[in-house]
């Protein structure tokens, strides 16, 4: 028993506190039919959130990292790159692990049924990345810059320029959806989901830095964008 | 130093642009004997269907292992025990997979068999976390550490009902009565 109990030494992944939007953030509406009431039930990670799906290579195909290049034509929009790392809070890479992207064309509108905005489809542009970190958890995109885009939430409400992130590091504790934004968007202080995030510092976390060396002359602009999972607690705990 | 942690953000109305796979329900080959489904609806605190819900669901193989390498027991290689499902226009959600064998609990104690699932949907800015019991499975779930930590009249929210061929059915409540137990893991 002592023996099986050791080998279940494992790591721990604590979950930040003030990093995360409250659940229940009344200036987006929707949260309000949508946020338990209830509290949460603290349980300890067991093997079954300590592990999670490894889901690598197999799930992408030679273009999926180039937005610009899936239509026989190229989408109208800025050329960017979006590159940067995946990393645990503890600073170590998160290599091969699957990214997907989303996002809206360079007039503010998403190719979905949903999306009632009047601006136009664009016939070359879906909106739909996906790559794997490599080996030192670097990633990489080509896509267009994104336009800014009205919603419902009140009256005269913008959403400022993102690209939708999904990421699942290597263990169900890490499991990320988020947004990236771009420097300097005059929306930020008028976004309630952008602000939901109450630390500044952990907003700017979801924003993205310009980066003039890795723009290509005559061809496209970069920004760089690091992206900080859930990381171990690197001192195992007493089994006594 | 610990670095900042990037923030969740809500997962919004047009994630079905990027994340639906073909084979996203398919946490088993879908040829794979015995595989069955896992079936329910997403409600929200008014008791309406989320159309925009996307389900994961995570699970060790019949035999209580995974195919990950921290897994003391042995990796299964092969075993995805990764599901995803984007609601339909009704809420509804499924996957089809097989019943895992038994986790073991921090102290070494068996775990019932379960699945750990995210929620994510508009509305919701971080995922929320919850788990998926068996209903069939009287004897092990009274043993469960977790379900024991579960005030009894919450915990049937979390037991997938057997249903007609071998499925079972359980819906995810996000607020009001009968509000799903969720964790904070």
């Amino acid at each position: 028993m002592t023996d099986a109990l050791e080998r279940l030494v494992l790591p721990r992944y604590p979950r930040p506190e003030d990093v995360h939007p409250p659940l229940d953030s009344p200036e987006y509406r929707s949260t309000s039919l949508r946020h338990p009431k209830e509290p949460l039930i603290a349980v300890p990670q067991t093997l079954s959130e300590l592990t999670g799906p490894l889901l690598g290579p197999g799930r992408i195909g030679e273009l999926d990292h180039d937005l610009t290049r899936q239509h026989a034509e190229e989408p109208q929009g800025q050329r960017i790159i979006v590159y940067g790392k995946v990393l645990e809070s503890g600073g170590r890479p998160v290599p091969d692990t699957l990214i997907e992207i989303w996002q809206a064309n360079a007039g503010g509108r998403y190719r979905h049924d949903g999306d009632q905005h009047p601006s136009p489809l664009d016939p070359h542009f879906t909106g739909l990345g996906r790559t794997v970190t490599d080996s030192e958890g670097n990633y990489k995109f080509i896509t267009i810059q994104p336009g800014a885009y009205p919603w419902g939430n009140h009256p005269n409400a913008w959403r400022p320029a993102h690209i939708h992130f999904s990421l699942f590091g290597t263990s169900f504790t890490q499991r990320l959806v988020t947004q990236m934004y771009f420097p300097g968007d005059p929306l930020f202080p008028f976004d309630p989901i952008f602000n939901s995030v109450r630390d500044p510092k952990a907003r700017e976390r979801m924003i993205a830095s310009f980066d003039l060396d890795t723009t290509v002359p005559d061809w496209a602009l970069a920004y760089h964008w690091d992206i900080v999972l859930r990381g171990p607690d690197e001192t195992p705990p007493d089994v006594d | 130093m610990a670095l900042i942690q990037t923030p969740s953000q809500t997962v919004g109305p047009f994630f079905a642009i990027g994340l639906p796979w073909s084979d996203g329900p398919d946490v088993v080959p879908n040829d794979t004997p015995g595989a069955f489904w896992i079936r329910g609806t997403v409600y929200d605190g008014a008791g309406e269907p989320v159309p925009d819900a996307l389900v994961e669901t995570w699970q060790a193989d019949p035999s209580g292992r995974f195919d990950h390498p921290i897994d003391p027991r042995g990796r299964v290689a092969g075993f995805r025990g990764f599901g995803r499902s984007a609601a339909d226009a009704e809420g509804r959600w499924g996957v089809r997979t097989v019943k895992p064998g038994s986790v073991p609990y921090t102290d070494g104690r068996a775990q019932a068999p379960h699945l750990v699932v995210t929620l994510m949907s508009r509305g919701l800015l971080d995922r929320v976390t919850t788990r998926i019991y068996f209903a069939d499975e009287e004897a092990a779930n009274a043993t469960d550490p977790v379900l024991a930590s579960v005030p009894a009249d919450r915990r049937a929210t979390l037991l997938a009902q057997p249903e007609g061929e071998g499925g079972y059915h359980i819906d995810l409540r996000i607020q009001g009565p009968g509000e799903t137990v969720f964790f904070a893991v």
